[in-house]
């Protein structure tokens, strides 16, 4: 290098002059937001220096209204949080009032539990990838994710006979019995899905733009996944080898064979495919739920915490004792408190119970996990590009409804 | 990754904290232990280094206002590596409900003390950043103490006035 005679101005941070940095809204109306979010980016330029989330948009006071309700209709608030998979929300529901009174669920509940839950993480999964691809410019892979996570919608309505809010569980087992010719359906579903994600597959994973787009974006690392608190695919793909279905096993889950993804890189990519990855493995248990389903009843017999049969109202006293305490007024849970969670196509979702003995929650926590992902955005945004943030958002995969509650 | 029962850990903490581990319990598998709201921080520190408890799940509190100390403040953490969980107690008294902040040791207890803040009005000393997250900044009151009425809100629609009515007067 050359040095040159002439005395050159003074350069370096030192000298520059001071530059302010540019505050942006974000939101709360933005199309990659899902929900109603708004954060606050503190710019330099192209440089995002500091963000603000700020959350509550969508408060709606579910743990508030829980504590009005008997535990059984408590149900039908739980899948309006995380409006994406409401099984897997009905089910931590119940989970947490059958861990607190000590309920035993049939097999046949249970395996009908893990496969509306198998085909709400499939639906949610499917949303995502459609949404996150409309954020980072994958237009067409919307439309073909809508039509996939119709074909889980279908199934749900011919279950529950609603498409999102299914409110099919009850404390000690589910609603009803599968009705007749739904397991063809729900095959049909499983032998399509393959070649659907196939598709998807060759749209993204080695698309030249998305791979950049994704790459290296957002990274996170183990250590800091752990401290941030973040759960579910975002955890995982920092490689922490941690999925509630495996570490915890719920509804018979150690009785099906499945594995679960773990990334390395914790960046957008890396989490992209955990959730690919996920979605075959949900297959997989949905294929076996549907070869090994169990036989006989699907609500326990336990007449103090689930309703008679209705041919018995007629023919025993008891039943119709049972039948009107259970409906007027509930049944009661022992003082104490408890904490039940399950694997959502987010994470950890937790329920946190307080009972004071009456028919009615005292106090209900719900540990949401698009709220611990959502945390580490602060983290995650710090000296990226203002593009970037979008497809850190979108990897994070939050739903303010479950975040706001 | 060494050899631990949740009995030998209530009595690690008991050894170690003395009088300040008021009362511990293990319900439906979910241990609990209540401690002075003095020694929070120094038990967190202990479960995050000596005993692995390395990811915080939640932290929360619950209003029982005819007892005094009025809230109960929870934290439940989890060892990742070990698969257990505690659930860390302590209590907080009226007019001035407030307890350490365990961010320090667990970083991702800074949105669950800013809501349990927000909703329960309960201060966490020396939390870097302790204002509302779900409810706006100028809410008044906290909507999750037990005598906070439900639907009690007052809504201005857009032909209308409050004139002459005191928002309390309607909250209840």
């Amino acid at each position: 290098m050359v040095k040159s005679d002439v005395a050159q101005e003074p350069y370096g941070p030192e000298h520059e002059p001071e530059t302010e940095w540019m505050e942006l809204n974000m939101g709360p109306h933005h199309p990659s937001t899902h929900g109603v979010l708004r954060v606050r980016l503190k710019l330099d330029g192209e440089i995002v220096r500091d963000a603000d989330a700020d959350i509550g948009y969508l408060h709606t006071g579910f743990e508030k209204s829980f504590e009005d309700k008997t535990y059984t209709q408590g149900i039908t608030f739980s899948d309006r949080m995380d409006y994406l998979a409401p099984p897997i929300n009905n089910v931590g529901f119940v989970s947490a009032v059958e861990k607190l009174i000590g309920v035993d669920v049939p097999p046949r509940a249970q395996a009908i539990r893990v496969i509306m839950m198998e085909l709400a993480r499939v639906s949610s999964h499917e949303l995502w990838l459609g949404t996150t691809g409309l954020d980072l410019g994958v237009y067409s892979g919307f439309f073909y994710a809508w039509r996939d996570r119709d074909l889980a919608l279908d199934l749900n309505e011919a279950y529950s006979g609603v498409r999102m809010m299914t409110s099919f569980t009850r404390v000690g087992g589910v609603a009803w019995d599968l009705p007749e010719g739904w397991l063809d359906q729900l095959q049909r579903f499983i032998d399509v899905m393959p070649g659907r994600i196939d598709d998807f597959e060759s749209m993204l994973t080695d698309n030249p733009i998305w791979r950049q787009r994704t790459e290296g974006v957002g990274v996170i690392s183990r250590e800091d996944a752990i401290e941030a608190g973040v759960t579910g695919p975002v955890l995982r793909a920092s490689g922490v080898d941690y999925d509630v279905r495996k570490a915890f096993p719920y509804c018979g889950y150690e009785q099906y064979d499945f594995e679960v993804p773990v990334g390395t890189n914790g960046d957008c990519y890396d989490r992209y495919r955990m959730r690919v990855a996920e979605m075959r493995q949900s297959l997989r248990i949905l294929q076996q739920a549907v070869d090994n389903l169990p036989d006989g009843p699907w609500l326990t017999a336990d007449r103090k915490v689930a309703l008679p049969p209705r041919a018995e109202l007629s023919k025993s006293m008891e039943a119709v004792i049972h039948h009107f305490r259970l409906v007027s007024e509930g049944f009661k849970g022992p003082v104490g408190d408890v904490y039940a969670f399950v694997e959502s196509p987010r994470g950890e979702l937790g329920f946190y119970l307080v009972s004071d003995g009456t028919n009615k929650p005292y106090r209900m926590k719900v540990r949401p996990p698009s709220f611990c992902n959502l945390q580490a955005l602060k983290k995650l945004v710090q000296g990226v590009l203002v593009a970037d943030v979008i497809a850190i958002m979108g990897s994070l995969d939050f739903i303010l409804g479950d975040c706001d509650r | 990754m060494s050899v631990k029962t949740t009995d030998t850990l209530v009595q690690r903490i008991g050894d170690r904290f003395k009088q300040a581990l008021q009362e511990s319990s293990d319900f439906r598998g979910d241990l609990s232990v209540v401690v002075e709201p003095a020694v929070v921080v120094d038990l967190a520190r202990y479960l995050k280094a000596d005993e692995g408890f390395d990811y915080l799940l939640y932290a929360t509190a619950v209003d029982w206002p005819a007892r005094d100390p009025r809230f109960t403040v929870v934290w439940e953490v989890r060892s990742l590596a070990d698969k257990t969980r505690i659930r860390i107690k302590t209590a907080a008294s009226m007019p001035d409900p407030h307890v350490p902040s365990l961010t320090s040791v667990w970083p991702a207890a800074n949105w669950h003390e800013r809501e349990t803040w927000d909703l329960l009005g309960i201060r966490f000393d020396s939390h870097p950043d302790l204002r509302r997250i779900l409810m706006p900044e100028t809410w008044e009151g906290f909507p999750l103490r037990k005598d906070y009425v439900s639907f009690g809100e007052p809504v201005i629609f857009s032909d209308q006035k409050l004139e002459g009515l005191e928002p309390d007067a309607i909250r209840g």
